[in-house]
């Protein structure tokens, strides 16, 4: 489980989207932005970045929970709120 | 107990091959897209006279010439396929007939993506031991009988074609023993659906395994073989997604000497086909030679994964 705060979240998120996507796209991350129109991550780069969240912060995110995440806040509080259960 | 190695490749790729454009318009997609998404830009269609054993039957018999090996002294035929239209007969022993394979046991393996590898390490073991000289092993597919052309998640991912190998007795062992495993808890993401029985695929599901496995199986293949990654002159892993290739040169930290198979940009998904099809595509270039050190990963559905670490014929 996670004990990581929403900033926390938010900047391990954008680390993992700078290691998978590069600079350009991780620049674009807020809490708003949608994964697939603004920051154009398509639906299998989305699984690399959900399997590396799930290995930094330590839960566990099923496929059937991946067509939920339109934005990146919607991951934060997905991973913060998987961390709370476990 | 004996050495076995890889004495011989034969291809057979479709005469008729279609591209993006016919696909997309289908599917309501794009060119863009489906090359984004997987690579691919041409895939192979079979015709009316290259049936499952048609193919395996071109690949099998160019396999057997490159190795210069009679067909008489054929020991045993596998023919790895998931795409053949009935169960009953299998391809194989129709393969042999074709070939005039006279002293040949017959067997059909079904290991989809990873027939050909799962089919290698079993024909390494009875040249080993002594069950058979020479073994041919084939992997042909005719994806086209079983595709639903409207299906945005397979229409525009899998190609028709065969790929072969011929397996014998050689002075070094050329073939080292495989890693492999399952996953039948996932059997559902990857499977046929309805009648007649049409491929159905969970796409993101599908990568995930094959991105969160591959790496640690291309490990423990080369740490089984006793070599480095680093020793590698080229990976070829099944050619599912060109994506799925990338991600693993990327968790392997692949060099850049390592050649990578990417067959998949020409020839589709071929399943069983795609390893012998884009290793012999490889010789063919000029980017591997004989006695290079190259690692094999199939994986697929079942879902089910075999590799090893081969000396290219």
């Amino acid at each position: 489980m996670t004990t990581a705060t929403y900033p926390d979240l938010l900047t391990g998120i954008t680390e993992i989207v700078d290691e998978i996507c590069g600079s350009a796209t991780a620049e674009k991350v807020t809490a708003e932005a949608t994964f697939d129109t603004e920051l154009q991550i398509d639906s299998l780069t989305m699984v690399e970045i959900v399997v590396a969240c799930e290995e930094r912060f330590g839960v566990r995110i099923p496929d059937e929970a991946l067509e939920q995440l339109k934005t990146v806040g919607d991951a934060v509080q997905f991973i913060a709120n998987a961390g709370i259960a476990a | 107990m004996r050495n076995a190695a890889l004495l011989g490749l034969g291809s057979h790729r479709p005469a008729h091959r279609e591209d993006n454009v016919a696909i997309a318009a289908r599917l309501d997609s794009s060119d863009t897209w489906i090359r984004e998404r997987s690579g691919i830009v041409t895939r192979g269609v079979a015709g009316a006279d290259e049936t499952v054993v048609d193919m395996a039957v071109s690949a099998g018999g160019k396999a057997l010439a490159d190795a210069g090996v009679d067909p008489a002294d054929v020991g045993l035929v596998m023919v790895a396929t998931c795409t053949l239209t009935h169960a009953v007969p299998g391809a194989a022993a129709r393969v042999a007939a074709c070939l005039g394979l006279r002293s040949a046991g017959a067997l059909d393996l079904g290991a989809a993506c990873a027939g050909f590898t799962y089919g290698l390490s079993f024909a390494a073991d009875a040249v080993r031991c002594g069950t058979a000289d020479t073994v041919l092993v084939i992997g042909s597919e005719r994806f086209s009988d079983i595709l639903d052309p409207t299906d945005r998640s397979t229409a525009f991912l899998f190609g028709d074609g065969a790929g072969a190998g011929v397996v014998g007795v050689s002075d070094v062992d050329g073939l080292s023993k495989p890693v492999w495993c399952c996953d039948g808890e996932q059997a559902d993401i990857l499977r046929t659906v309805g009648s007649p029985p049409l491929l159905h695929m969970e796409g993101q599901a599908v990568y995930r395994w094959a991105t969160t496995t591959l790496p640690g199986l291309a490990r423990a293949a080369c740490e089984r073989a006793g070599v480095n990654v680093a020793d590698l002159a080229a990976l070829v892993p099944h050619q599912a997604n060109l994506r799925i290739t990338e991600s693993l040169v990327r968790a392997l930290k692949l060099p850049d000497h390592v050649v990578v198979a990417r067959d998949v940009v020409d020839s589709g998904n071929t399943s069983a086909a795609s390893i012998p099809l884009a290793l012999d595509r490889l010789r063919e270039t000029g980017e591997v030679h004989q006695g290079d050190l190259v690692l094999l990963l199939g994986f697929g559905a079942g879902l089910t994964a075999a590799g090893q670490v081969v000396r290219c014929p």
